[in-house]
């Protein structure tokens, strides 16, 4: 019971923290509660704040420095709105523009990064076990496994990782890992989070995030459409976003509950359930070879006499 | 095994027009190999973000497996089911098989990003049994050492009491020959093992690729998202084994100016309208208990696709080889032999990267040309091969003349 109080507490602590924040912008997450193992560190995407300034992507790109170097000329660039971008192997996180259908006046903006899935579908495609995602909640990638088979492209239900296809000697996966070495272990959130000066994102455990985006939406009513999204797209994602108009409209995929790997890992546990499917095959195959070699000779026995 | 004992190499000149064509082509595809190799897969394909598997995944590694399946259909015949009818086929359908897998993990390293860690599914660190591919990838690998067993007592019988190496190497003689006539007999003794192995490994990796695409369900065609997809792929894969038997001894047979073999490809192709059949009724019924029929007017190309491999492809040689007539007509039997290998071929496309639909694409993913020439050259490689092979092991039937 304690240990609950303590908890709700904490949560009420939090939530009230994200009210604040709402009000003014102030501090650049929530009181951030560290996550126990069934609650891990997330992001809330208040797509209604931002004004499409690119900090965050500039921001990540000055962290990952292993990502071709951009000039701060590139990032005031507003003319990269005209056309919608995807992530790739030079940038982890992009921000598009959309017409509102609510406000034609006002356009909405959207940043796309990994969504760091709970159940992710890259991880369970993953021939060699390259990605994987670690106790905090990243979805991360270690390129000495990797074959570069790209399976996990395939895989993603956001599209999200890029190839570096000109690369020919050692090309990577490249996609966003929630800055989980140099920020997420320490607790802090990552640079885009950080770098954000409308308070878009609020980072913090996941759980807390979710009571806070359901107050802000009964704060404002008629604000945002009533989805979370993440909350429960394919199993939930770690990132978490409101929006003023439906999700289809600034390009989120329409996508059900059940978790990615439940459509391919059931079916290759049940083939492999205590190795027993193959043995049976085999067995069986050999008891049709004996009984039919038995059953030919004792035949031409028969003939021989 | 001595059922083969009437098998023989093929005495037939080696060099013809049609190996100097298929010289060629094979130069081509080396060359676009090297290309690949140093540029990297952006000069050479047209894979992006979008559509990261292409032609390359489509024909040479899943096109590629479906069509050496006829290695472990053949052998569970002749052995397991003891149509001993089928021995003389047994042998050229091994070596398409060590053929086929052999070429398709060379077409895999052109594909792979990393191809110097292809190694890895190897190492326990990294298992990871959760992945499809990973399944796939092993099973392959195991597959192609049963493959390479499978084949050593043909290697025996072509130089047991002939090992003659010149100069230095002379002293060898006796040990290699000493050596073959161990392996010669103890896998005559244990070879079940091995070719039961071979069933089995065939059986899982040829369904689970079929299981590959089902990690994207958003992301693929309605008729192509079934989750009895590995039974499709089952049961697809060994009809089109027994295909490539057929497709093979004939073309065989008109290379090396020999009849057709009828007398045992008339029998083998009456096992085809069974396979055939399942096949047609599971991949049917599953159309309408999903519903997915009313896409098949949809417009799309995958729907086209559908019309074109199953409908045309498929459903349509399925009803030739019910014929006895067809059956037992070299040039009909080649026909319908042809036409469902050719549907299978575009059924793996069409489930790789036709059926697939990403989420953002601006444009449709067409093979470059250069990844035609990469895989025609594999192609005319496994060609160029198998006639060296066969007209240096005892593979073929022995030719009476």
């Amino acid at each position: 019971m304690k240990k609950n109080d303590r908890r709700t507490f904490l949560k009420q602590v939090g939530v009230i923290a994200g009210l604040a924040a709402c009000g003014k912008a102030s501090t650049a997450c929530a009181a951030v509660r560290k996550p126990d193992e069934a609650d891990q560190y997330g992001v809330l995407v208040d797509t209604t704040r931002c004004v499409g300034c690119r900090r965050c992507e500039r921001a990540c790109n000055a962290i990952n420095t292993d990502l071709p170097r951009r000039s701060d000329e590139f990032y005031r660039d507003s003319t990269v709105f005209d056309h919608r971008r995807s992530m790739d192997d030079k940038a982890y996180t992009v921000v598009n523009r959309y017409r509102s259908s609510k406000d034609p006046a006002k356009p909405v903006f959207a940043k796309f990064q990994c969504m760091h899935c709970r159940k992710p579908a890259c991880v369970s495609a993953c021939i060699v076990g390259a990605l994987t995602r670690d106790a905090a909640g990243a979805v991360v990638y270690d390129p000495w496994k990797c074959i570069g088979c790209r399976y996990c492209m395939i895989a993603c239900p956001f599209q999200v990782p890029g190839y570096e296809y000109t690369n020919a000697l050692t090309p990577q996966v490249r996609k966003c890992h929630f800055c989980n070495q140099a920020r997420l272990s320490k607790g802090l959130p990552p640079a885009c989070v950080e770098a954000c000066p409308m308070e878009v994102m609020t980072f913090g455990s996941r759980s807390d995030l979710l009571d806070m985006a359901r107050l802000r939406r009964s704060a404002h009513p008629g604000r945002y459409v009533p989805r979370i999204y993440g909350e429960n797209e394919v199993g939930g994602t770690a990132w978490l976003y409101l929006s003023s108009i439906p999700f289809d409209e600034i390009d989120f995929p329409r996508l059900g509950y059940h978790p990615i790997p439940g459509y391919t890992e059931p079916i290759q546990h049940a083939i492999f359930k205590w190795f027993l499917p193959p043995l049976c095959i085999y067995a069986a195959l050999g008891g049709i070879w004996w009984y039919k070699a038995k059953h030919k000779k004792a035949q031409q026995k028969v003939i021989d006499i | 095994m001595s059922f083969h004992r009437h098998a023989a190499p093929v005495d037939k000149k080696f060099f013809t027009t049609g190996t100097l064509i298929l010289t060629a082509l094979m130069l081509s595809g080396l060359g676009v190999g090297l290309y690949r190799m140093i540029f990297g897969l952006a000069a050479a394909t047209n894979l992006n973000n979008q559509y990261p598997m292409g032609l390359w995944i489509g024909v040479d590694v899943a096109t590629g497996v479906a069509l050496a399946a006829g290695g472990f259909t053949s052998s569970a015949l002749a052995y397991v089911f003891q149509r001993e009818h089928f021995h003389a086929l047994v042998r050229p359908a091994l070596l398409t098989a060590v053929l086929g897998y052999t070429f398709v993990a060379i077409g895999l390293l052109f594909d792979l990003g990393r191809w110097y860690n292809v190694w890895h599914p190897m190492l326990p660190s990294m298992w990871q049994g959760n992945s499809v591919l990973f399944e796939v990838g092993i099973c392959v690998m195991c597959y192609l050492t049963v493959l390479y067993i499978e084949f050593i007592p043909i290697v025996c019988e072509r130089f047991i009491g002939k090992v003659n190496l010149p100069g230095k190497l002379r002293r060898f003689n006796y040990g290699i020959d000493m050596l073959l006539r161990f392996l010669d007999h103890v896998l005559g003794k244990i070879m079940f093992v091995f070719i039961l192995a071979g069933i089995m490994l065939s059986c899982l990796h040829q369904s689970s690729l079929g299981t590959l695409m089902l990690i994207a369900p958003y992301k693929m065609h309605p008729l192509y998202a079934s989750q009895l997809s590995p039974v499709f792929f089952l049961a697809s894969a060994m009809a089109v084994g027994l295909a490539m038997v057929i497709f093979e001894s004939m073309l065989a047979s008109r290379s090396f100016d020999r009849k057709p073999e009828m007398y045992m490809l008339a029998p083998l192709a009456r096992i085809m309208p069974y396979l055939l059949g399942i096949y047609i009724a599971v991949k049917l019924g599953d159309m309408v208990y999903r519903g997915t029929h009313v896409f098949l007017m949809d417009g799309t190309a995958p729907s086209l696709m559908f019309w074109v491999e199953f409908g045309a492809l498929t459903v349509i040689p399925f009803f030739m080889f019910m014929s006895s007539e067809i059956r037992n007509s070299p040039r009909g039997l080649l026909l319908a032999a042809t036409m469902y290998i050719a549907g299978v071929l575009l059924n793996r496309c069409t489930v790789f990267f036709i059926a697939y639909k990403p989420l953002y694409a601006d444009k449709v993913y067409v093979p470059a040309l250069s990844e035609f020439a990469l895989t025609i050259g594999l192609v005319c490689t496994i060609a160029f091969v198998y006639r060296a092979v066969v007209t240096f092991f005892p593979v073929l039937p022995r030719h009476e003349t």
